[in-house]
C-alpha cells in the first residue's frame, strides 16, 4: 500500500520542475505578503485569493501530467472551441461596463477571451509542428490568420489588455517559428516610429475631438492620459497619477508593509489588482522591485531554458511563447502602473488578485513543466 | 510527416536558439527600461513624489472662526449667532443624489427650494466638500434621521453657526446682512490677500455694518491638520490651531430710540438720521420700509428676492444714506447763518413781502398769497417766508452759497461707516460743468440760484447729510464725522477700543449769530410751523419744517406708480435738543408726506420724546388732519 501510494505521489509531483517550482513558490509567497497589505481592510479577499492560487496550482499539477504530444492533440479542438465561444459572446454576450466580454452560461460567466492567451499559442504551434521542413511564406500567412481572426473578435469586444497578450502568444509563436527579420525589424522600426510620432504629435490629436481610426474613444483616452495624465487629473488620468506618486514616495526602500499612505488611505484604485504594483513599490521600494523583477527573470530564463530543451517544435513554440507571454504581462502591467504604458488591464503575473488570469497562468506553468519533463535528451 | 522534417534539425535548433538569445535580449531590454523608469521615480524624483503623497495624505481643515455680535448702545443684542443642525450631503459619497434627497424627503421635509438651492451650491463647490440640505432640523427631524442613518450614506447632520437678528426688521438697514460668500466677493477677498483667512467660511457681510466691518467680525480662521483619505474623510487629527473669534460691535444707536422712530412711521416711507452732536454717535437711523434681514442668511428664496426688489416702495434702499432729496425749507436756518456770517443781513434787516419776487421775467412766488408783510430774518424762519430766501439766494450768488453749505457737508459723504453712501448734489456752476456734457445745459442760469436759496431746484441731500448739517448746527459749528459703532470689543480679552469722536472741522461761526438763528429755530416749534406737532412738549426744542415738491430723478417711474399718493411733496422736519445744551440733532423725511410740518415733524416730536423723557408714544404717528400750516 505504501509503496503503491509513494509511487502514485513520485508519478504525480515527479513531473514538477524544481526550479519552475522554486520560482513559482517565492512568487506566491510574495503575493501573499503585498496582497495582505493590498487587502488589509478586506480579509474575504484575502481568503478568496488563498482558495484561487490552490485550485490553480491543482490546476497546474493536472496539466503538467498532460504529455506534449496530447497537448498538441488538444491544441485545433481548444481553438475551434474558444473561436466558437467568442463568436457567441460577439452575438448573444452580456455587456458590462461598455465591453461584451462575457458569456452567460446559466450557471457561471465565462470570459472566452481569457482562454485564447492559451489557446491561439497551442494553436499556431500546432499548425507550424505540422509544416515543420515544408514552411513557405504563406504558412506565415495563414498562421497569422489563425492569430488575427480571434484577436478581431477580442478588439471588438472591446478588451485591449487581452488582445495584447493574445497578440504577444501569437507573435512570439511565429517569431521562435522563424518569421523573417525581414518583416520583424521593419515592423519594429514603424512600430517605434509610431510611438515617436505619438509622444511628437499626440497631443494636438488628443485635443480634436475627432475619433482615431480603429481605436474606440476610451481607448484614445487612455494613450492621450498617458501623454499627459495631468489633463484630466481627477477622471481617467488620476489612476496613473496616483500610482506614479505611490510608486516615488516609496523610495529605494519603501514605507514598510502596511505603512504606504497613498494604498491604506485608497488613494490607488484597484489596489489589489492591476495595480497591486503600486502597492508592492510604495512599501518596498525600489529593493522590493528588484526581488520581485529577479523573480521573472529567473522564471523567464527557466521558461526559455526548458523551450531551447524541448523535444519538438511545438513544444519549443509552445514553451517560448508561453514564457515570453509571463514576460508581456509583467512588461505591460508595470509599463502601466508607472505611466510609461497606457493602461489596458493587464494584471501583474502571480502577484494580482483574480482567479482567472492565476488559472490562466498556471496552465501556462502546466505545460511548461509537462514540455520539460518530456524534453529531448541532452545530446551527450 | 514528409522527409525534409529531419532534413537539417540542426540548423532549425541552432535557429531557433538564435531566436531564444533575441527573446531573452528583449527581455533583458524590457526590464533595464522598467528600473530605469523606477530608479527615475524612487531614487531621482523621491523627494518629489514624497511630497506629493504627503500632499494628498494631509490637508488642512479650516475651523471657522465665531461672527461678532452686533449690540446697541444699551448692550440690546441685534445680530448673534445660534447653534443649528443642519442636514448635509458629501455629493463625492453618493453616487445618486436625486435618489438620495427623495429618499431623505421620507424622513425630513424637503422642499422645493431646499432642493434649488442645494443645486446651486453643489455648482459652485468641489466634490468632497459637505454642503447643507437643510438647515435648522427640528429636533424631532433629527431624531427621525438619526434612527435610520444608515440608509443614507455619505449624509450628515451637523452643528452649525447662523447668524440671527433677534430683532427682526428692526435697524435692518443699519445692520445689513450677511450672505453666502459670491464670486465677487471672493474676487474682493483674493485682492485683499484675504482668500486663506476666509477658508471655511462660508458667509460674508452683503451691506449694512456686516459688510463695513466685516474684518473685525469675522475673526481669525482656525486650523485642523488632518489625514485624509482618497474620498477627503478625516482618519485622524495630526494637529490644530484655533480659530479667533470676531470682535464685538457696540453701537452708538439706541435700540428702543430706532425702534419709536421706525414705529412713528407708521406704513410711511421715508428716512431720520439722529445724531448726537458733540460725538457724532448716531442714535438712530431709520430707512422705511424695512426689511427682515434673517432672510438673507441661508440664501433669501427667489420669490423672497423678488418681492422686496419689485416692490414700489423699494424696501432694500436705504434712504437715509442713498435717497437724495431736496432739503426744502429746512435749508432756510442755514441760509440765514450764512447771510449773517458773510454780512450780507442783519438780524433786524426786514424786506416787505409781496407774496413774490419777480426775477428776470419770471415771478418766484411764495406759498403765502399776498406775503407775509414786513419780514425780518427771525420771522423768514418761524413762518417760513420763501420771498425773503428769494431775496436773500440773489444777493449772496451761488458761489457763496455752495461754499457756506460744503463746510456743513452738503453735497459730500458724510463718512459714515457703511459702505456706498450717496453724495447727493450741492449745486454750484461748476457742479454744472461737471453735471451736464452739452455746452447750453453746463451754463449756470441766475434764476437757478433763487430757488436753490428756499431748498429746491438742483439741491439734493441725504438725510444723513441733513442730520449732520443739524448736528454741527447745533454744535456751534464743530462737525464730527457721523458713525454708527462706538467701540469694538475683543471677545478674548474684553478689550475695547472705542471709535473716539473725530472732529473733521470747525467751522468759523460767530456765536451770535447762531444765537440768532437757534433763537428762530426755537421759536418754530413754540408758535411757527412746528408749534402744532410741539405743543405742551417738557423741553425746549428747536426745529424748522420743509416741503420739497418732487423732484424726481425716476419720474417715469412716479408716473408708472400712477397713484396720486406718490405724486406728493416730500415731507421734512429738521431739530435738534434741548435747544441750550443739544443732547441729540435730527433729520426726518416721509416720502411723499406733504406738508413737513404734518407728516414729519410728529416724528420728530416722538423721536425726542422717548430720547429726552423715555416716553413711549401711545401709538403710531397720526396724521394731524386739521393743521394748515405752510412750509
Amino acid at each position: 500500500m505504501r509503496a503503491t501510494a509513494i509511487k502514485l505521489a513520485r508519478r504525480l509531483f515527479g513531473v514538477l520542475d524544481p526550479a519552475l517550482l522554486t520560482i513559482t513558490s517565492l512568487l506566491f509567497l510574495y503575493a501573499l505578503v503585498v496582497l495582505g497589505s493590498a487587502t488589509h481592510d478586506f480579509p474575504s479577499r484575502f481568503q478568496a485569493h488563498i482558495v484561487n492560487t490552490i485550485v490553480a496550482l491543482l490546476l497546474m499539477l493536472a496539466v503538467a501530467q498532460i504529455p506534449p504530444q496530447k497537448l498538441m492533440r488538444l491544441a485545433p479542438p481548444a481553438y475551434l472551441f474558444g473561436l466558437l465561444l467568442l463568436i457567441a459572446v460577439a452575438l448573444f454576450g452580456e455587456v458590462s461596463k461598455g465591453a461584451r466580454r462575457w458569456l452567460d452560461l446559466g450557471v457561471t460567466r465565462i470570459q472566452p477571451s481569457e482562454m485564447m492567451k492559451i489557446a491561439v499559442p497551442m494553436m499556431l504551434a500546432w499548425y507550424f509542428q505540422r509544416r515543420e521542413g515544408v514552411l513557405r511564406i504563406r504558412d506565415f500567412l495563414f498562421a497569422t490568420a489563425i492569430l488575427c481572426v480571434p484577436l478581431a473578435l477580442i478588439v471588438r469586444q472591446p478588451d485591449l489588455g487581452t488582445a495584447v497578450l493574445v497578440l504577444a502568444a501569437g507573435f512570439f509563436v511565429l517569431f521562435f517559428a522563424g518569421l523573417s527579420w525581414k518583416l520583424i525589424i521593419p515592423a519594429s522600426l514603424v512600430g517605434l516610429a509610431g510611438i515617436v510620432a505619438l509622444i511628437g504629435f499626440g497631443g494636438p490629436a488628443c485635443e480634436s475631438d475627432a475619433p482615431w481610426p480603429g481605436l474606440k474613444d476610451y481607448q484614445k483616452h487612455r494613450i492621450c492620459m498617458l501623454l499627459d495624465p495631468s489633463a484630466d487629473p481627477l477622471g481617467r488620468g488620476f489612476h496613473t497619477i496616483q500610482a506614479t506618486i505611490a510608486v516615488g514616495s516609496g523610495g529605494v526602500l519603501g514605507k514598510g508593509w502596511l505603512k504606504g499612505t497613498q494604498t491604506h488611505l485608497e488613494f490607488i484604485p484597484e489596489r489589489h489588482t492591476d495595480f497591486v504594483f503600486a502597492v508592492l513599490a510604495e512599501e518596498f521600494g525600489l529593493a522590493g522591485i528588484v526581488v520581485l523583477l529577479a523573480l521573472y527573470l529567473a522564471l523567464i530564463g527557466r521558461g526559455l531554458a526548458i523551450a531551447l530543451n524541448a523535444s519538438s517544435l511545438f513544444a519549443r513554440l509552445l514553451a517560448g511563447s508561453i514564457t515570453m507571454m509571463f514576460f508581456t504581462y509583467a512588461f505591460v502591467n508595470m509599463g502601466m502602473v508607472t505611466g510609461i504604458l497606457p493602461v489596458v488591464g493587464v494584471p501583474l503575473p502571480f502577484l494580482s488578485y483574480g482567479g482567472t488570469a492565476l488559472v490562466t497562468l498556471c496552465l501556462g506553468l502546466g505545460m511548461l513543466m509537462s514540455i520539460q519533463r518530456h524534453r529531448a535528451l541532452l545530446p551527450s | 510527416m514528409t522527409a525534409s522534417e529531419f532534413s537539417n534539425p540542426e540548423q532549425a535548433r541552432a535557429r531557433f536558439r538564435l531566436r531564444v538569445v533575441v527573446a531573452g535580449g528583449v527581455v533583458l531590454a524590457g526590464f533595464l527600461v522598467l528600473l530605469t523608469r523606477f530608479v527615475f521615480l524612487q531614487v531621482v524624483q523621491h523627494d518629489y513624489y514624497f511630497t506629493r503623497a504627503e500632499d494628498n495624505r494631509i490637508t488642512l481643515l479650516p475651523v471657522v472662526p465665531n461672527r461678532g455680535l452686533i449690540l446697541d448702545r444699551n448692550g440690546v443684542v441685534l445680530a448673534r449667532n445660534y447653534s443649528a443642525y443642519t442636514l448635509e450631503i458629501t455629493p463625492g459619497k453618493v453616487p445618486d443624489l436625486d435618489a438620495m434627497i427623495d429618499a431623505l424627503s421620507s424622513v425630513v421635509t424637503i422642499e422645493a427650494r431646499d432642493r434649488k438651492r442645494f443645486r446651486r451650491l453643489l455648482e459652485e463647490s468641489k466634490n468632497f466638500e459637505s454642503l447643507p440640505l437643510r438647515t435648522r432640523l427640528s429636533d424631532e427631524e433629527v431624531a427621525r434621521f438619526v434612527a435610520q442613518r444608515y440608509r443614507f450614506p455619505g449624509v450628515d447632520i451637523k452643528a452649525r453657526l447662523f447668524r440671527q437678528y433677534p430683532q427682526g426688521e428692526l435697524g435692518s438697514h443699519l445692520l445689513g446682512y450677511i450672505g453666502r460668500i459670491s464670486d465677487r466677493d471672493l474676487a474682493r477677498l483674493e485682492a485683499e490677500e484675504l482668500l486663506s483667512a476666509y477658508k471655511g467660511t462660508e458667509h460674508i457681510g452683503k451691506s449694512g455694518l456686516e459688510q463695513s466691518y466685516e474684518r473685525q467680525l469675522h475673526g481669525q480662521t482656525g486650523f485642523e491638520q488632518v489625514e485624509i483619505d482618497a474620498g477627503g474623510r478625516a482618519v485622524r487629527t495630526l494637529a490644530r490651531s484655533r480659530p479667533i473669534p470676531g470682535n464685538n460691535l457696540m453701537l452708538s444707536v439706541d435700540a428702543g430710540l430706532q425702534a419709536v422712530a421706525e414705529q412713528a412711521f407708521g406704513d410711511r416711507r421715508g428716512a431720520l438720521v439722529a445724531i448726537e452732536p458733540q460725538t457724532g454717535g448716531i442714535l438712530a437711523m431709520v430707512s422705511r420700509p424695512n426689511f427682515d434681514p434673517n432672510l438673507f442668511v441661508d440664501g433669501i428664496g427667489s420669490q423672497d428676492w423678488a418681492e422686496l426688489n419689485n416692490s414700489p416702495d423699494h424696501p432694500m434702499l436705504n434712504r437715509a444714506l442713498n435717497g437724495a432729496y431736496p432739503p426744502g425749507s429746512t435749508f432756510k436756518p442755514f441760509m440765514a447763518l450764512a447771510a449773517l456770517t458773510l454780512g450780507k443781513r442783519t438780524p433786524t434787516q426786514a424786506i416787505s413781502d409781496p407774496g413774490y419776487f419777480q426775477f428776470g421775467g419770471h415771478r418766484f412766488r411764495d406759498d403765502k398769497k399776498g406775503g407775509h408783510g414786513l419780514v425780518d430774518m427771525h420771522k423768514s424762519i418761524v413762518v417760513s417766508c420763501d420771498t425773503y430766501y428769494y431775496v436773500l439766494a440773489n444777493d449772496l450768488g451761488i458761489e457763496s452759497i455752495a461754499a457756506f453749505m460744503a463746510q456743513f457737508g452738503f453735497g459730500a459723504k458724510t463718512q459714515v461707516d457703511i459702505e456706498g453712501e450717496s453724495v447727493g448734489v450741492l449745486p454750484s456752476p461748476d457742479w454744472k460743468k461737471r453735471r451736464f456734457r452739452q455746452p447750453e445745459h453746463q451754463k449756470w442760469y441766475p434764476g437757478e440760484t433763487i430757488s436753490v436759496g428756499i431748498g429746491q431746484g438742483y439741491n439734493a441731500y441725504t438725510p444723513i447729510q441733513l442730520a449732520q448739517a443739524v448736528a454741527v448746527l447745533a454744535n456751534d459749528g464743530v462737525m464730527f464725522r457721523p458713525h454708527l459703532v462706538r467701540y469694538v470689543e475683543n471677545v478674548n480679552t474684553g478689550a475695547r477700543r472705542a471709535i473716539e469722536p473725530e472732529p473733521m472741522r470747525r467751522i468759523a461761526l460767530k456765536p451770535e449769530h447762531l444765537q440768532v438763528i437757534k433763537q428762530a429755530m426755537v421759536d418754530v416749534n413754540v408758535a411757527g410751523t412746528g408749534a402744532r406737532a410741539f405743543a405742551g412738549a417738557e423741553y425746549v426744542s428747536a426745529g424748522k419744517t420743509g416741503t420739497a415738491q418732487l423732484f424726481s430723478l425716476k419720474g417715469a417711474e412716479y408716473r408708472e406708480g400712477g397713484t396720486h399718493e406718490r405724486l406728493r411733496d416730500h415731507a421734512l422736519f429738521i431739530a435738534f435738543a434741548p435747544a441750550e445744551a443739544p443732547r441729540i440733532a435730527l433729520a426726518v423725511l416721509v416720502e411723499n408726506g406733504g406738508f413737513g410740518a404734518r407728516a414729519a415733524a410728529p416724528v420728530a416730536r416722538q423721536v425726542l420724546d422717548y430720547y429726552l423723557l423715555g416716553k413711549k408714544p401711545g401709538s403710531a404717528a397720526g396724521e394731524d388732519d386739521s393743521a394748515s400750516d405752510s412750509n
